[in-house]
């Protein structure tokens, strides 16, 4: 599926007088493949475990899973590109081997800057309090002790996390997964971006939240950054992005506008 | 909607990119392979840039440590000086090491403080990528600031020691000369040469999780042989020159000695601690030997070690956090 795909962008190459875009993400493809250990059986025994180095075998619960299989894109200056497909179809594969943190097995994946990836289970520093988290977060980041001084309390404000008392003050591990992501998505939003990866990190704020985080994109966008969205929301995709990319059993099913993709995702048509 | 008819146009080149492959559309706008290594001095100003980060994460780790803890980081000073009161007891008292060695409660609290520095090191290093996965994948900085940040707590550890460290020394009768000058470089050359290790093990750990079980057991080996709590010469004298020198390699018993040294003179001068016995035939102490050329042996250890970890390090930047 992902041949025709790939075939149908060589013929579709429209020879129009518009202006060139600036690329910023070139997937090019892209094929995954990640090992998972501990898989398996779940012969961890100590006979098994030496038998294994005498015969010098692979560890039988080291298994390899073909994630993402020829998947090739190109996201532009100011898009917002939205991930949709059911659990397990590579969305999230995907992102890390944007952000480069899972090496591709085949093709390459070029982009403009580092790119930054907020995912949902990403944690900081939990044993730390909310506000040591927002000053390491932002000087991790590269900012100087005097611009994290400056951007504090936006940072603090736009989270919410003091809306209800004074949490901040407070070591991260006492807050709730919503309280969390939030904070990592303002820390981490507090800088401008080339490519800003959101792996459903916003699913678990609440509305008002969603609504400021919503503008917040929008804003990074206008910063001529590009952020791509995995979300089982589909609303949230449709008032985010309008552009996405349907990907099911590791192969692109579907690139373009988000009405129409999203349309025959929730038909479950493929085209 | 007119392009609802041709999705896959989004993707496509425009205008004058149109046609060009993903491969040169990538190389047109200098677009970088994602997650490839910076280049070394790339890397080394990114980290450089990182160093308000690098101390005030380990500022924030080192308040954290001990906040489940009563007596909160009083155990900073209390866990070395209960280390120090097992070995005087066992080595000093038992296997009376106290008799052959000048000052030896001064001696055995400035090796034991000095050891602790670097085994603690080398410990935190080995655990620093592994233990730190969540900020690893949630926030894109060098590596390096992490194995680096750790080997800063342990200083910043040995400096609040230090205190009692001096206290110590003082109340065994020990008057500060010159030679207390020398404490800052001896401990200057010992960080780098920790910072080097704890890059190492850093990569060592993240890789290989086995590593972690077995280090209690390699560094318990490097403290028994390296002398901390006895003296080790009387018992290599007899062995063949070459194995001596190599003896006289060990990084630890270079940094105990360069530290004992600078605390108390007096105890290598042969005038004050003669050696010998008494009249009542109980064995005096003998004052201690500083090898020949120990300045240049640590600048070297330190230099090495230091260069090495990093490069070590450096190299498998693009493998951390890879799950």
């Amino acid at each position: 599926m992902a041949d025709t795909a790939l075939s149908d962008v060589k013929e579709a190459v429209p020879v129009d007088a518009q202006q060139a875009k600036v690329p910023t993400v070139v997937v090019d493809d892209v094929h995954i493949v990640y090992k998972v250990h501990g898989a398996g059986s779940g012969k961890g025994s100590a006979t098994s475990a030496l038998s294994r180095i005498i015969t010098r075998k692979k560890s039988p619960a080291i298994r390899e899973v073909h994630a993402v299989r020829g998947v090739s894109f190109t996201a532009y200056k100011g898009e917002a590109v939205g991930l949709i497909g059911s659990n397990g179809s590579g969305k999230s594969t995907m992102l890390a081997a944007i952000a480069g943190l899972l090496p591709t097995e085949r093709g390459a994946i070029y982009t403009h800057g580092q790119p930054s990836l907020l995912g949902v289970n990403a944690a900081l520093m939990n044993d730390l309090t909310g506000e040591r988290n927002v000053v390491l977060g932002c000087l991790a980041m590269g900012m100087s002790p005097a611009q994290v001084r400056e951007r504090y309390q936006g940072i603090v404000d736009f989270s919410g996390i003091n809306e209800k008392g004074d949490f901040i003050s407070l070591p991260m591990r006492t807050y709730s997964s919503g309280m969390g992501a939030r904070l990592r998505f303002s820390i981490a939003a507090a800088k401008a971006h080339d490519v800003l990866l959101i792996d459903e990190a916003l699913a678990t704020g609440d509305q008002a939240f969603q609504n400021r985080s919503k503008k917040r994109i929008e804003e990074l966008r206008k910063e001529a950054g590009t952020v791509f969205l995995v979300s089982h929301d589909n609303n949230s995709i449709r008032e985010t992005c309008e552009r996405t990319i349907w990907i099911e059993h590791g192969e692109l099913v579907m690139d373009g506008h988000t009405e129409e993709v999203v349309r025959m995702y929730e038909k479950g048509e493929r085209p | 909607m007119s392009t609802l008819s041709d999705p896959v146009s989004l993707s496509s080149p425009r205008g004058t990119d149109a046609g060009l492959t993903p491969k040169e559309l990538a190389a047109k706008y200098h677009l970088s392979v994602s997650g490839r290594r910076p280049t070394l001095p790339e890397y080394v100003r990114q980290l450089w840039a990182r160093r308000a980060f690098i101390t005030a994460f380990a500022t924030a780790r080192l308040v954290a440590q001990y906040t489940t803890a009563k007596l909160g980081q009083l155990w900073q000073v209390l866990t070395p000086l209960l280390n120090c009161a097992v070995f005087y007891l066992v080595f000093g008292m038992i296997l009376r090491s106290r008799d052959s060695v000048p000052i030896y409660i001064a001696w055995l609290c400035v090796g034991v403080f000095v050891f602790q520095f670097s085994q603690s090191a080398i410990q935190a290093g080995t655990r620093s990528i592994s233990d730190n996965l969540g900020l690893i994948r949630a926030l894109h900085f060098p590596r390096a600031a992490l194995p680096v940040a750790f080997t800063v707590i342990q200083l910043q550890q040995l400096l609040i020691s230090m205190v009692v460290l001096v206290g110590i020394v003082l109340a065994n009768g020990v008057t500060p000369g010159p030679t207390w000058l020398l404490i800052i470089p001896a401990l200057l050359l010992q960080c780098f040469f920790n910072t080097g290790l704890a890059l190492v093990m850093a990569r060592v750990g993240a890789k290989t999780s086995d590593i972690s079980q077995l280090m209690p057991f390699l560094l318990r080996t490097w403290m028994y042989v390296s002398g901390v709590m006895y003296s080790v010469s009387p018992y290599i004298q007899s062995w063949p020159k070459i194995y001596q020198t190599l003896y006289s390699w060990n990084p630890a018993t270079i940094y105990m000695d360069l530290m004992r040294y600078a605390f108390m003179p007096d105890s290598f001068n042969p005038h004050i601690y003669p050696g010998g016995t008494d009249a009542a035939g109980h064995a005096m102490p003998k004052a201690l030997i500083l090898p020949d050329h120990i300045w240049m042996m640590a600048v070297t250890w330190a230099v090495v070690a230091f260069v090495l970890g990093f490069v070590f390090f450096w190299k498998a930047e693009e493998e951390y956090g890879r799950g």
